[in-house]
This record gives C-alpha cells, structure tokens and sequence, in this order.
C-alpha cells in the first residue's frame, strides 16, 4: 500500500532555503569574496611591481613563511602568550572599568571633573605609555599590562556610560512607580538596560586592549618577557624579512577577527535580537 | 481612601505655569477620567500624584502606599518576558517568592493574555502590551491605579475591546482609576466623573457626573461628548491665539 507522503507529484520542488539560512550564507560568502579579491589584487600589484620580491612581497612568499614558523613552534607560541596576556588583561579592564563607570554615571560631578579625562585618555596613543612603563617596570608583563589596561579600560567605561546615558528616561519613572530602591534599580533595569552599550563598549575595549598589547609587545622585547606576537614582529624588523613581517600582520589581523566574529559579534545580535532590535544593515 | 488635591500648582523653569491651582476630591473606588487638549498638563498631574514630580505649590494626599501607573507606551522592558516584566512588579512589591508565579498567571488571565506569558514585548501587538502593562499595574496591588492616555496609540477596534475589559476590572477590583485622556468619548464610556481641563496652563474648567443610564443612551452620550468637544476646541483655540501672541 502506497502512502501520501511516499507520492511526490511532478514538478513539486524542494523547498527553498529559509530567508534564515540565506542571509547566514550571505554573512559567510561576502567577506571570503572580499577577501579573494583583496589578495588577487595584491599578487598582482606584486608581480606588476618593479620592487624586488623580497621588497614587496606577494601573498605567495608570505604564506610560504608559514611552515617554517610552525615549525619552530614560534609562531603558536607566541599566539598563545599574547592571547593570554589578551584575554587576561581584557578580564581584568572589564573588572575595574565596571565599576568606575557605574560611579561616574551615579556621580554627576565626579563624572564632570573624570569624564574628560577619560575621553582623553581613550583619544591618546596606547604607545605612548610604553615608555613610561618601561621605566617604571622595566621589561616585565607589568610593562605589557599597564599599557593594555590603560588602552581598554577608557573604552569600556565610556562605552557603559553611554549605555546608560541611552536609557530611556521612561524606564527610571517605572523604576520609581514600582517602588524600586536605588540598588533594585540599577540591577534590574539600569544595567540590563545598558547592556546593548556596555558590549559596544566591551568590544571597543577589545579592540585597544589587543591594538596596545601589540604596540607594548613591539617596544618591550627581552628581559624576562615571552615572546609575544608584537615581539615577533619586531623580529621580522630586525632581520628585514618582510614576508615575516607580513605574515605576522594578518596573524594579528585574524586573531582580531576570529574574536569578534566569534564573540562580540554573536553576544550582540543575540542581545539585540532579544529585544526585538538589529544592527544597521541586518535585517 | 481616595486622593485629596488643593490648590496644586506646578511650574517648569522655561515653560512657566503648567498646572493652575488645581483642588479635586477623587473618592475611595471612584473611576474618573481627566479630560483636556494636549499639553493641558494631564499628564503632569499624573506625575504629580504618583510622586514622580514635585508640585510647586498646594499639597496633596494619596494613599500610604501610593498609586500605580500605567503609562502612555507600555513601557515594558524589552529583555524582560511579558510574564517577567509582571514578575518584576511582584518583586518589587515584596510579593512572595513562592507564590509570584501562580499570582502571574492570575493576573494574565484576568486581562485575557494566558497565552502570551512566555512572548518578548517585541513579539506582542500594541493592544496585547498595554494589556501586560495593566497585567503590571495591578501586580502593584495599590488601591489608586493612574492611567496616562494608556490605550491612544491602539486602534479603534482594539481600544474598544479595551474600554470593556477596564470596566470589567474596575467593577471586580473596586480601585480608584483616574485615566488620562484626550478622547472625549473615551471619557464619557469609561468614568463616572469628568474633569475636564483648561489649555496651558491646566485648571479645572468643568466637572461632568457620567451615569449608565447616560452611557446607556446613545443621543444623550452624543449631545454630552459635542459639548464637550466644543469646550475643548474653544480651549485650543484660545492656546494657539496665546501661542502667537
């Protein structure tokens, strides 16, 4: 005995890929495509190039640097330390940032006098604090860490700050009509209501704790340091080995993706997506 | 007991006089509708009441434990569930633990959401959030519930549907409503009393008793409502004259 459902009538199709999987495929196709393009372009600049390979070198020569620094276990190496010194460091900023910044937005005048400063200091070079950790920690991971949190904290706290700023002024006239003390308030709707900002603001913390950790790595080399990405490519400098160097910087540039494609970027559409919002250009 | 307004005045650096020596006595249970122009200040006596603003001068006297709200937008918080949204209010009231979720349920099912408990504010129509924000309100458990113009962004069909279901609840909660409104035939379907509010600054221009039998009856409820929009539009005229000159 045949059954409906073992019938298929001609001409009846699959069903098309939901509007979901379309735009997952979309997410995955056009950065690849950007990124095949990019490269084609540079091996062609390299080969029309009247530059000596080792002067401007294709992404041929520096992909072939590869094996090598796998191979010596350098390059993993130093993925691993500055990851670590990364994340460790991120954790911490996140730690002292938080609270500053609930300070700041509960303390108007506190915040007039700090805010400034603040903004300042997220504007000012991460590198221009290696120097003075230098010659106050000399070639120490105290070194690396005071100019990564000093590059990530300013970020994070503005961010949470403007998340707070952001609240609609509806949600504190509801806190008071619901009878929430100050402390109610702030868990309950201050902070879930800024957490959109407060993961800008984390993301942006990011960003400058993994941009000073290179800046700190390049110019903090030897003594009882690890050798770090940045350290690595100081190296590259100091031997002219440009592909290296080369290699290096998509090193650095890959890890910084991988993290906000794999963290940031997810943690905030869902927050997003939860409260029925997206970003500009999704849909 | 109901709220007691006395020559409640407030005014706002800038703007100047909002609200006008305004005295009322609202009773205990009483359902009454403030009835004005945009910008009469309405709204500010709502804010007034619930403690959310200052009056400038005069005093006032409200229950111990204050008034609920219900504002204008739902003002849910989106990351919230509706159920959760509600939950909160429990919460926040003291209510205890063991029992908030079965007292959510309850409260869902008396504004007819039982099957929306789980939803995001974002997954729910604009009528379905009000109803949470009622479902809020009550959850409050406060005698005085204030309504700021809760149901002016819904359309007609809805709204309608509304206005029956807050009857409803007034008649089996007994609660002093005072509902905020521009909507004259809102007002007269919903209170059993009108004040109605002169434009900027407000004051109580009128104070209409609205009995069923008046509700009940189609040419009374009309001629009372063009009477009333008549005063609100001689209201209006006579601010936008102000405004210019």
């Amino acid at each position: 005995m045949s059954t409906l459902t073992e019938l298929k009538a001609p001409g009846v199709q699959a069903p098309a890929p939901s509007a979901a999987t379309t735009r997952r495929l979309d997410a995955l196709v056009a950065p690849v495509i950007a990124v095949v393009v990019l490269v084609s372009l540079w091996q062609i600049l390299a080969w029309a190039s009247p530059l000596r390979s080792d002067l401007f070198p294709g992404p041929g020569a520096v992909l072939a640097k590869l094996p090598e620094l796998l191979a010596d276990g350098s390059l993993l190496g130093a993925v691993g330390t500055s990851l670590f010194r990364a994340v460790s460091g991120f954790v911490i900023a996140v730690l002292v940032a938080t609270p500053i910044a609930l300070l700041l937005a509960h303390q108007p005048l506190l915040r007039r006098g700090v805010g400034p400063l603040i903004s300042a200091m997220q504007v000012l070079p991460s590198i221009a604090w290696v120097p003075a950790a230098i010659i106050l920690f000399g070639l120490s991971d105290a070194t690396i860490y005071t100019v990564l949190l000093l590059g990530a904290i300013p970020s994070i706290i503005n961010g949470l700050l403007s998340g707070i700023d952001m609240i609609p002024q509806q949600y504190t006239a509801l806190s008071k009509v619901l009878g929430a003390s100050k402390r109610e308030h702030i868990l309950h709707v201050e902070l879930p209501a800024a957490l959109p900002g407060y993961v800008s603001g984390l993301r942006q913390g990011w960003a400058f704790a993994w941009r000073s950790l290179m800046a700190a790595e390049l110019i903090a080399v030897g003594g009882s340091l690890a050798l770090g990405v940045g350290s690595l490519l100081q190296r590259g400098r100091d031997l002219a080995d440009l592909p290296l160097v080369m290699l290096v910087i998509l090193v650095i540039l890959l890890v910084g993706a991988l993290i906000e494609l794999l963290c940031f970027a997810p943690l905030e559409r869902k927050l997003l997506r939860d409260r029925g919002m997206s970003r500009t250009g999704e849909k | 007991m109901g709220v007691l307004l006395h020559e409640v005045s407030l005014s706002y650096p800038g703007t100047g006089l909002v609200i006008d020596r305004m005295s009322a006595e609202i009773e205990d249970g009483e359902f009454i509708a403030v009835l004005g122009a945009s910008g009469c200040g309405k709204s500010s006596l709502l804010n007034i009441i619930s403690g959310l603003l200052a009056p400038s001068a005069g005093w006032l006297e409200v229950p111990e434990d204050g008034a609920a709200f219900m504002f204008q937008d739902s003002n849910l918080l989106p990351w919230l569930s509706a159920g959760a949204n509600v939950e909160l209010a429990l919460k926040l009231a003291d209510y205890p633990k063991a029992l908030r979720a079965q007292r959510v349920r309850e409260l869902f099912e008396l504004v007819q959401l039982s099957h929306a408990v789980d939803k995001k504010p974002h997954e729910l129509s604009g009528g379905m959030r009000q109803r949470v924000a009622l479902a809020r309100a009550l959850a409050q458990d406060r005698q005085v519930l204030l309504m700021d113009e809760p149901f002016a962004a819904l359309d007609a069909i809805t709204r309608d549907m509304l206005h029956e279901e807050l009857r409803n609840l007034w008649e089996q909660t007994g609660k002093t409503i005072i509902f905020v409104t521009h909507n004259v035939r809102e007002a007269i379907r919903l209170a059993g009393r009108i004040l109605v509010l002169s434009s900027h600054p407000g004051r109580i221009l009128e104070t209409r008793r609205i009995t069923d039998e008046l509700r009940r009856n189609p040419a009374q409820a009309a001629d009372l409502a063009n009477e009333l929009t008549t005063i609100l539009r001689k209201e209006q005229r006579k601010h936008e004259h102000t405004d210019r000159t």
